[in-house]
């Protein structure tokens, strides 16, 4: 809601912030497409796997340590700007690490049939086919 | 070619990777595929941001290896929780990621103060900087305490809590921080400006309590995935102020997932975003408990069994109750038992039984019952009338005919579980006590319910034993 105000105010005026080459309106832009990306890749996601879903969104939320990383790594800046920006590494690392691997943990346990393709004991006839819950089979 | 150009090019491939790995989680048999893309995408994004700060020359290396290794120490743990705690994770970690954001938003904005940087404060950048720090601190707050309800921490409430003027009083102090950002926005580098930039912050560390403490349980799946969205949104207002499209891309990607995610919520509860953000379900509730007493048809786990061996085909519904008894080992086995003498087994889904998206489905994941036979509610209720049995093991709300009937019902119009439709219905409940939302269901009065009382997973584990006895081969 926030960026849709930023962007509404600023839409006409402000040309070259002065920062570096700041450029909003492209920065803008690559917003705009990439939720509409993220809106549709998302919505394929398959319903059985909308927690391991969200600890990968987590993993990749912790892109913050780019911003993080710039922050730290600043020649001449006050002590405390380079602590702020070690404490956010740290938040950021923190759901690196537990969000990547929890996501791989849960999405190992998710299996078409038991034990694997070898034992499924004597073929078992698969009934109602039609239950394979929206899953795309590929 | 310049250091920047390549630094740029790494964060292409590494935004490419993001959306891969998102693309591959369509499918449970690609989504492992899709979780080494999202880490291949991360080194990159990590490997590029420091060569692009080793030629442009950074410091406090040693400093920077030691905040990461400390984060992965952190992280490593909490990768190992058990599965029923993967609500509390998931919460926790929106907090550190909206931590994240609030900080280095914060380090930017004194920064730029500090070096009367009247440039690098256009207001574009200010507005920004204010977003990013309003999200950032409110999702660490709210994550916090969404986190302290679901691993219910005993200073924490767990029920609503409401009070009068709530509402107003939080728009009250949602205005006051809109009028700082806007002063802000104006005279960045006023002397006061410094101040007012700390009252966003506390009145963003204040909203994400207030946004939170009126959510009950029933609410959680909707509250995790609005601040899984504001964890997102509030790294795109970072990739704004620091004129970085990886960060824009994937934190776009992040705020989108919990977008849908929000969605999909709401509309399996048929509320709408603005209700479970200001309509705390409790003050609903109040009124609808109590009541005259109607009785309970009980049953002996023993005739349960006889039943369910003769049906050919058991719906089983799994509901948070579930979950809070660890009992999905114990579903397994009965799950098993009754495969063996050739009954049909399915699990119907709710999209909001648990306490977050999914919920279910990783638990019977970890039980190894096979994900083809983890049915969504939309196409298991088709089924529901040739069923024989369904099997309600700690789900309520999801599965209460008022949702359909009863116009009075806080949940009236929610989507449920046609579980009422089903020949025989055995319901395996904690207690005699009205359910989370303090509603009667009237499906455990219906002549053909019986009820099974009892902590789930010892009744499950009950009803194994009697399954596994009588075969007798």
């Amino acid at each position: 809601m926030i960026i849709l105000m930023a962007l509404s105010e600023n839409a006409a005026p402000v040309a070259g912030g002065g920062h570096g080459e700041l450029d909003f309106m492209g920065a803008l832009f690559v917003f705009m497409l990439a939720t509409f990306i993220g809106v549709m890749v998302i919505q394929r996601v398959s319903r059985l796997l909308h927690t391991p879903l969200m600890s990968l969104t987590n993993a990749i939320s912790a892109i913050a340590v780019v911003g993080a990383l710039i922050v730290s790594a600043g020649k001449d800046y006050p002590g405390y700007i380079t602590a702020l920006g070690l404490i956010a590494i740290f938040c950021s690392t923190t759901n690196i690490v537990s969000g990547f691997l929890i996501t791989d943990r849960m999405l190992k346990m998710f299996k078409k049939r038991e034990g694997g393709s070898i034992s499924a004991s004597k073929g078992e006839p698969e009934h109602a086919s039609r239950a394979i819950g929206g899953v795309a089979k590929s | 070619m310049s250091a920047d150009t390549l630094v740029q090019l790494l964060y292409l491939v590494s935004t490419a990777l993001f959306i891969m790995s998102l693309r591959w989680m369509s499918d449970p048999e690609t989504a492992r595929k899709g979780v080494f893309s999202g880490v291949a995408a991360m080194t990159l994004a990590v490997v590029g941001t420091l060569a692009g700060v080793i030629a442009t020359g950074g410091t406090h290396y040693w400093w920077i290896l030691g905040a990461f290794a400390a984060g992965a120490a952190v992280g490593y743990p909490l990768a190992q929780v058990p599965l029923t705690a993967v609500p509390q994770r998931t919460a926790l970690s929106h907090a550190f990621g909206g931590l994240a954001a609030g900080l280095v938003g914060t380090a930017k904005y004194f920064l730029y103060f500090g070096q009367h940087n009247e440039a690098a404060l256009s207001p574009f950048i200010v507005i920004a900087l204010v977003a990013e720090i309003l999200l950032g601190f409110l999702t660490f707050t709210g994550s916090i305490l969404a986190a302290g309800k679901l691993q219910e921490v005993k200073w924490i409430p767990q029920r609503p809590v409401t009070y009068p003027l709530q509402n107003v009083s939080n728009l009250a102090l949602f205005a006051l921080a809109l009028a700082l950002g806007v002063a802000l926005v104006l005279h960045p580098l006023a002397p006061w400006a410094p101040w007012a930039f700390g009252g966003i912050i506390l009145l963003s560390l204040a909203f994400g309590v207030l946004l939170v403490i009126p959510i009950g349980g029933a609410d959680m799946p909707t509250v995790i995935s609005i601040l899984n969205a504001y964890a997102g949104l509030s790294a795109v207002a970072m990739g704004f102020v620091l004129n970085n499209k990886l960060l824009i891309t994937a934190g776009a990607l992040d705020g989108s997932s919990g977008l849908i995610l929000s969605i999909i919520m709401c509309k399996a509860m048929n509320r709408s975003f603005f209700n479970v953000l200001f309509g705390a379900f409790g003050q609903a509730q109040a009124k609808a408990a109590g009541g005259e007493e109607k009785a309970y048809k009980e049953d002996t786990i023993e005739s349960a069994a006889q039943v369910m061996e003769q049906a050919s085909l058991v719906v089983i519904v799994p509901g948070y109750g579930m979950a809070v008894a660890q009992a999905q080992h114990k579903v397994r086995e009965v799950y098993d038992l009754l495969k063996k003498r050739g009954v049909t087994v399915k699990f119907a889904i709710h999209p909001v039984a648990g306490r977050m998206p999914g919920h279910m489905n990783v638990l019977l994941a970890e039980a190894e019952i096979p994900y083809t036979d983890l049915v969504e509610m939309d196409e298991i209720n088709g089924d529901l009338p040739q069923a024989d049995v369904a099997l309600i093991i700690g789900a309520n709300d999801v599965v209460n005919p008022a949702a359909r009937s009863d116009k009075t019902s806080p949940i009236y119009g929610m989507p449920i579980i046609d579980a009422d439709k089903a020949k025989t219905i055995y319901a395996i409940k904690r207690s005699k006590a009205p359910g989370f939302a303090g509603i009667d269901n009237e499906l455990y009065f219906l002549d053909k319910t019986f009820m099974l009382f009892g902590d789930a997973k010892s009744v499950v584990g009950e009803l194994a034993r009697k399954l596994a006895g009588e075969g007798g081969h």
